[in-house]
């Protein structure tokens, strides 16, 4: 592949595309996505367990596919929950990464900042290497870089919406304002999507339901592991400028006179 | 002694501990966290933590989440 290797936290990633868990209708159709993808890490949430689902089955689909676990605090409303839930997610999974999750309220799922930054600095300095889920605000982002984070993961619109990018500028001057990985989280609906959020400058995508939740998953991660790989290649071919009028690609030059 | 066990009302023995209340919940091996009224109880730490009246255990396991 001709595609640099994504550096978070110190680990190198050759996928630059990191599937979520969520909304898949089964293990086996997650297990097929997830190859297809050819995603390296994949994210979980930590649950009150549950006699009729396996989670069993779920670390073995991560055992058996190699892909590095990101665990999430979905559903916290508050940065004490999310900085307890982050440390049962390390005692329960051996690992100290964590995608950092806030939420404001139910209907939009957007990040609370108030929230997210004492938690993002409370994690930092328990060791944790934190991936916050922010809002598309390149002032929140800073102060998430400046807090520790190994990366920000801005929303592209809300969580599952489908909607896309709803503000590209926004993730552009998101982009200009820190020096981590910047990975768009949260809003995809299909590959253009990915593929914009990477010519926009992000390092790379998370996403979930646009996989899980379509009709035929495996055949949309595809899609979505080549929308990465060509908007991440897009980004840095130097593309031409937009203009107002047409401009020939054939010479008028030798033209016969017909 | 009574306590709640991931929201249920449950009876257990006295002399209970963390590691007792997983076994008798759950045969999972790997990847589950234990809190106790909120506060994160380390694995190495199950069999030596008692419970008591009224304890909240919640015992957490991996889930599909994005």
């Amino acid at each position: 592949m001709i595609m640099d290797d994504l550096v978070v936290g110190g680990e190198r990633f050759g996928s630059r595309l990191i599937l979520g868990t969520g909304g898949a209708a089964n293990l086996d159709v997650l297990e097929r996505a997830v190859k297809a993808s050819g995603t390296e890490m994949v994210t979980v949430a930590l649950r009150r367990i549950n006699a009729q689902k396996s989670a069993d089955g779920l670390l073995d689909v991560v055992a058996r596919t190699g892909v590095r676990l990101l665990p999430n605090t979905a559903g916290c409303r508050t940065a004490t929950e999310a900085v307890k839930l982050a440390h049962l997610a390390r005692e329960a999974f051996g690992t100290p990464w964590i995608k950092l999750e806030v939420i404001g309220d139910e209907r939009t799922l957007l990040p609370d900042g108030v929230e997210l930054v004492p938690a993002a600095e409370r994690l930092v300095a328990d060791g944790f290497t934190v991936l916050p889920y922010t809002n598309d605000d390149p002032i929140l982002a800073r102060r998430l870089a400046d807090a520790g984070c190994a990366a920000v993961m801005p929303a592209g619109s809300p969580i599952g919406s489908g909607l896309g990018i709803g503000n590209p500028h926004h993730l552009r001057l998101l982009r200009q304002a820190v020096d981590v990985p910047v990975i768009l989280d949260a809003g995809l609906g299909t590959a253009s999507d990915a593929a914009l959020a990477m010519e926009l400058g992000c390092d790379a995508v998370l996403l979930a339901s646009a996989v899980t939740r379509a009709e035929d998953p495996e055949r949309m991660a595809t899609a979505m592991r080549l929308a990465v790989e060509a908007g991440y290649l897009a980004a840095r071919a130097g593309r031409i400028p937009r203009r107002f009028h047409a401009l020939a690609s054939t010479p008028d030059e030798g033209r016969p006179d017909l | 002694m009574r306590v709640t066990v991931n929201g249920d009302d449950r009876d257990l023995a006295g002399r209970t501990t963390v590691a007792d209340a997983v076994v008798e919940l759950t045969g999972l091996r790997r990847g589950v966290a234990v809190a106790v009224n909120g506060e994160v109880v380390p694995r190495g730490q199950w069999a030596e933590t008692p419970l008591a009246d009224g304890d909240r255990i919640e015992v957490l396991s991996a889930a599909q989440g994005g």
